[in-house]
C-alpha cells in the first residue's frame, strides 16, 4: 500500500513536472503570462478610470454622494451651458494654433540641432530645460512675465520706448488666449525638437550625399529626404503634442484659473472646476468624458496614417 | 463611528447634574460651561490639512500650539499646508473615498457639500459658543446643518478697504469712505492723481468673490432668496453691475486677471491708492526690513467696507472651519485637539501672531487685544460679525457651493464691468447659469 502511495505520488509529481514543461513551452500561454502585468496596470490604472468616468457622467454624483443614473441629462445641460461651448472653442484653438507653431519651431530647431555645432550637446541639453522644469515652475513664472504692473515683457519695451503702458496680456480676453497658447508652446517645443532631432540622426548620411551628387539643393534634400524620412516620426510626435496639449491643465489653472471672462476655459479645467470645487462629480466627468471622441479622432488619424505604407515611406494619399 | 458623542470628560464647576447626559447648553447662557474635554484613544495620532499661511505668525503660533498639545496630551499631530485653492478639492477626494487627514481646514461651505461623511462636532462647539460669548450668526450658519454642527468655525480672513491715508487726503477725505457714493467720487479723484483703485475680478477665490458679494448685496441684490429661488436677475442687480461699470473705469489697468496675491504686490509696488483686501498687506509692510515698506506701513490705513444703499453690512469674506472626517479612527483626540486651539490660551496669542488676519467667530475674542494695541487692526475685528454668507440668502449646499466655485458673481461683474456684455445681459446670463446650479 505504502509503496503504490509512493508511486501514486510519484507519478502525480511527474505529471505536474510534465505539464509545467509544456506550458513552459506553449507560447500562447507564455504570450499571456508575460502580458499579464501590463493588462493588469492597464486595466486598474487606465480602463478603470475610463470606465468610471464614462459612468459617472451618466449620474448625478456629487461630491461625497453616490448618484444615481440620469442617462444624458448631464450632457444635454450642458448642451445649453455657453461656458461649456466656450471651453470647447477655447480647447480647439489652443490646441490648433500651439500644435502648429510648436512643430514649426520644433522641427526648425530639431534641423538646426542636427547641424554640426560647437557645445552641440550642452546646446541640446538647454533646449530641453522647458520640458524638465516642473509645469507648475514655469506657469509661475509667466504668471510674473505677464503680470499686469510687473511684466518684464512691458517693463523692456517702455524702457526700449517701443510701449508707453504696460501691455494687458491677460486682463483682456483674447490677448489672455495668446499669452497662454505662447506660454505652451514655449514649454512643448523641446518635446517635438529632441524627439524630431532623435528622428532626423536616423536618416542615412549615405542619401545625403548622394543627393549632393545628383546636385540636390538643401531645399530639395529636405523635401524629398528628411520629410519623407522623418514622416512617421512626425506622426508619432504630433500625436503625443496635440494629446497633451488638448488636456493642458496646469497652466490655465495657475495663469488665470480659466479667467478673464472664462477666456481661457479649456475643457480640462472646466471639468475640474465643475466636479471638484464645485462638487457636481457627474457634470465634471461629463465634460471629461466630452474630450474623448477628440481626442480619439486625434490617435485614429495618426494610428490609420501609420498603417499606410505611402506614409511610412514617406509619400501622401 | 467607534466614539460616543458622550465620551466626555466634563468637570469644573458648570458640570453639573443638571447638565450631566444632556446636551451643553447653547450660545452665552450663563451657566456656560466652563471645561470640557475629550479623552483621545489610546495610541493616537493625527494628521491635521490645513490652508498655507499668508502671514508667517499665522503658521508659527499654529505649530507652537500644536507642539503644546502634544506635549499635554502625548498625541502626535502632523499638520501639512496646502495653497488655499488645492485644499477644496483634498477635502472633497478626502470626503469621496474615505481616507486623508483626520482633521482639514477648509473653505465657505465644504461640510454641507458632504455632511454625512463629518464627525458632528456639537457637543464640542456648544461648549466654545457657552463659554466664548457665542457664535456670530454668520459662523453659525456655516458650521451648522439641521441642528447639527458638522463644523467649527475657526474665522474669516477679513477684508477690508485697505488705502494709503496720504492718497486718500490728498483726495480730499480725511478717512476712506464708506458711502457707495462717496466711494465712487474717491476712486475718481484717486485715479485724477496717479493712485487709481484697483479691485480683484479674476477667477480669484478670496477678493474676487468677497467684495463683489458685498457690492451686490449692498444694493440688495441677491442670486437666491430665502428659498432658494433664483433671484439674480432683478434691478437691483443691474443697479449694482452698472456701479462697479463706473468704479471699474478707475481701476488701475489689469484687474481683470488678478487673483488673490495681484493687488497686495500692486499695492506694495506703490502703484495703487486703495484696494480690498486682508490685513495681510500691512502685514507685510510692518514686518519689513525695508525702510521703504515701513514708510509705507505708516501711510497704510484700513477701514471696512462700503455699506449700500440697504443700510447695512453686506460682507462677504474668506470663511474657513476645521472638519473631522468620519473615518478617523481618533475622533475624541480630533475634537481635544480643536478645543485644544480654540481655547483662549491658544487662540488669542495665535490671532495676535497673525495680527489679526483671521478674524474670530466667537464674540469673547472681540475683547482680544490685537484689535486694539494698534487701531489699523480694529476694522478687522468686526468682519465675522457683520458678514453674511455665500448663497446668502438661501441655503448653505451643493449649489451655493458649485455657483461660486463657478465665479457666477465674479464674472458676471466682470462681464459688465468690462462691456463684454451691458449689466442687464450680465445679469440674465448670470441668472441662467445659476439656475442650472439651483434646479434640484
Amino acid at each position: 500500500m505504502a509503496l503504490q502511495t509512493a508511486t501514486q505520488g510519484t507519478g502525480a509529481q511527474a505529471d505536474s513536472v510534465g505539464l509545467a514543461a509544456r506550458l513552459g513551452q506553449n507560447r500562447t500561454f507564455l504570450g499571456v503570462l508575460f502580458m499579464l502585468p501590463a493588462a493588469t496596470v492597464l486595466i486598474l490604472l487606465l480602463a478603470y478610470p475610463l470606465g468610471l468616468g464614462v459612468w459617472l457622467g451618466l449620474t448625478d454624483t456629487r461630491i461625497g454622494r453616490a448618484g444615481v443614473f440620469i442617462g444624458l441629462e448631464n450632457y444635454e445641460f450642458l448642451f445649453d451651458d455657453s461656458v461649456f461651448w466656450l471651453s470647447v472653442f477655447n480647447t480647439f484653438l489652443y490646441t490648433v494654433v500651439a500644435s502648429i507653431v510648436k512643430f514649426g519651431l520644433g522641427l526648425w530647431l530639431a534641423l538646426l540641432l542636427n547641424n554640426h555645432l560647437p557645445f552641440k550637446a550642452f546646446l541640446r541639453a538647454i533646449v530641453l530645460l522647458p520640458w524638465i522644469v516642473p509645469t507648475v515652475l514655469s506657469a509661475i513664472a509667466f504668471w510674473w512675465i505677464y503680470d499686469s504692473q510687473f511684466s518684464i515683457i512691458s517693463w523692456t519695451l517702455i524702457q526700449l520706448g517701443v510701449i508707453d503702458h504696460y501691455i494687458n496680456f491677460l486682463g483682456d480676453p483674447d490677448m489672455a488666449r495668446a499669452s497662454v497658447i505662447a506660454a505652451n508652446v514655449w514649454r512643448g517645443i523641446p518635446f517635438v525638437a529632441i524627439t524630431l532631432l532623435a528622428g532626423l540622426q536616423t536618416i542615412p548620411q549615405s542619401l545625403y550625399e548622394a543627393a549632393v551628387i545628383d546636385g540636390a539643393s538643401p531645399w530639395q534634400r529636405f523635401r524629398f529626404i528628411t520629410f519623407p524620412m522623418l514622416t512617421p516620426i512626425i506622426a508619432v510626435v504630433m500625436t503625443f503634442s496635440v494629446l497633451f496639449t488638448f488636456t493642458d491643465f496646469q497652466l490655465i489653472y495657475v495663469l488665470t484659473r480659466g479667467g478673464p471672462l472664462n477666456a481661457t476655459h479649456l475643457m480640462a479645467t472646466l471639468s475640474f472646476q465643475r466636479a471638484i470645487p464645485g462638487g457636481q462629480l457627474g457634470e465634471g466627468a461629463a465634460i471629461a468624458v466630452a474630450m474623448i471622441p477628440f481626442l480619439l479622432a486625434a490617435i485614429m488619424f495618426s494610428y490609420f496614417g501609420l498603417q499606410r505604407r505611402r506614409w511610412q515611406q514617406g509619400g501622401g494619399d | 463611528m467607534g466614539f460616543t458623542r458622550r465620551d466626555l470628560l466634563k468637570s469644573g464647576a458648570a458640570v453639573t447634574a443638571g447638565l450631566a447626559g444632556s446636551r451643553l447648553i447653547g450660545m452665552g447662557s450663563a451657566q456656560a460651561q466652563n471645561t470640557l474635554s475629550f479623552e483621545p484613544e489610546e495610541g493616537a495620532e493625527l494628521r491635521v490639512l490645513r490652508w498655507r499661511r499668508f502671514v508667517e505668525g499665522d503658521e508659527r503660533l499654529w505649530m507652537e500650539n500644536t507642539k503644546k498639545f502634544t506635549e499635554m496630551t502625548g498625541v502626535p499631530v502632523r499638520v501639512d499646508s496646502e495653497s488655499w485653492e488645492d485644499v477644496r478639492p483634498k477635502a472633497a477626494v478626502a470626503a469621496n473615498v474615505g481616507s486623508g487627514p483626520d482633521i482639514i481646514v477648509g473653505w465657505f461651505d465644504d461640510p454641507h457639500q458632504y455632511p454625512d461623511k463629518l464627525v458632528p462636532v456639537t457637543d464640542l462647539a456648544e461648549y466654545l459658543g457657552g463659554k466664548y460669548g457665542g457664535w456670530y450668526d454668520a459662523a453659525q450658519r456655516y458650521g451648522m446643518r439641521g441642528g447639527e454642527w458638522i463644523g467649527l468655525p475657526l474665522g474669516a480672513s477679513g477684508a477690508c478697504t485697505v488705502y494709503r491715508q496720504s492718497w486718500v487726503q490728498e483726495a480730499g477725505y480725511e478717512t476712506f469712505p464708506t458711502d457707495y457714493q462717496e466711494v465712487l467720487d474717491c476712486a475718481k479723484k484717486l485715479k485724477a492723481n496717479g493712485h487709481p483703485m484697483g479691485l480683484a475680478l479674476g477667477n480669484a477665490v478670496g477678493d474676487g468673490n468677497g467684495w463683489t458679494h458685498t457690492i451686490l448685496w449692498g444694493f440688495g441684490g441677491k442670486m437666491v432668496d430665502e428659498d432658494n429661488n433664483v433671484v439674480l436677475n432683478s434691478q437691483e442687480t443691474v443697479n449694482a453691475l452698472e456701479y462697479v461699470k463706473e468704479l471699474y473705469e478707475n481701476f488701475i489697468p489689469g484687474t481683470l486677471s488678478w487673483l488673490d496675491p495681484n493687488n497686495n504686490k500692486a499695492f506694495l509696488a506703490g502703484d495703487v491708492g486703495a484696494t480690498i483686501n486682508g490685513i495681510s498687506v500691512y502685514y507685510a509692510a510692518s514686518h519689513s526690513d525695508d525702510p521703504a515698506m515701513k514708510e509705507i506701513a505708516k501711510d497704510i490705513n484700513h477701514v471696512n467696507m462700503p455699506i449700500g444703499p440697504v443700510g447695512h453690512p453686506t460682507e462677504l469674506h474668506l470663511f474657513t472651519q476645521a472638519m473631522v472626517f468620519g473615518y478617523t479612527k481618533y475622533p475624541n483626540a480630533a475634537k481635544e485637539y480643536l478645543r485644544f486651539m480654540w481655547e483662549k490660551e491658544q487662540y488669542e496669542p495665535w490671532q495676535q501672531a497673525a495680527q489679526g488676519y483671521i478674524s474670530h467667530p466667537l464674540d469673547a475674542y472681540a475683547s482680544n487685544p490685537v484689535w486694539t494695541d494698534d487701531p489699523k487692526n480694529t476694522p478687522y475685528r468686526d468682519c465675522v460679525k457683520n458678514m453674511l454668507w455665500n448663497g446668502y440668502s438661501g441655503d448653505l449646499g451643493y449649489a451655493s457651493a458649485a455657483a461660486m466655485a463657478d465665479y457666477i458673481v465674479v464674472n458676471m461683474f466682470a462681464e459688465a464691468a468690462s462691456g463684454d456684455r451691458t449689466p442687464k445681459e450680465a445679469a440674465e446670463r448670470a441668472a441662467k447659469r445659476a439656475e442650472r446650479y439651483y434646479r434640484v
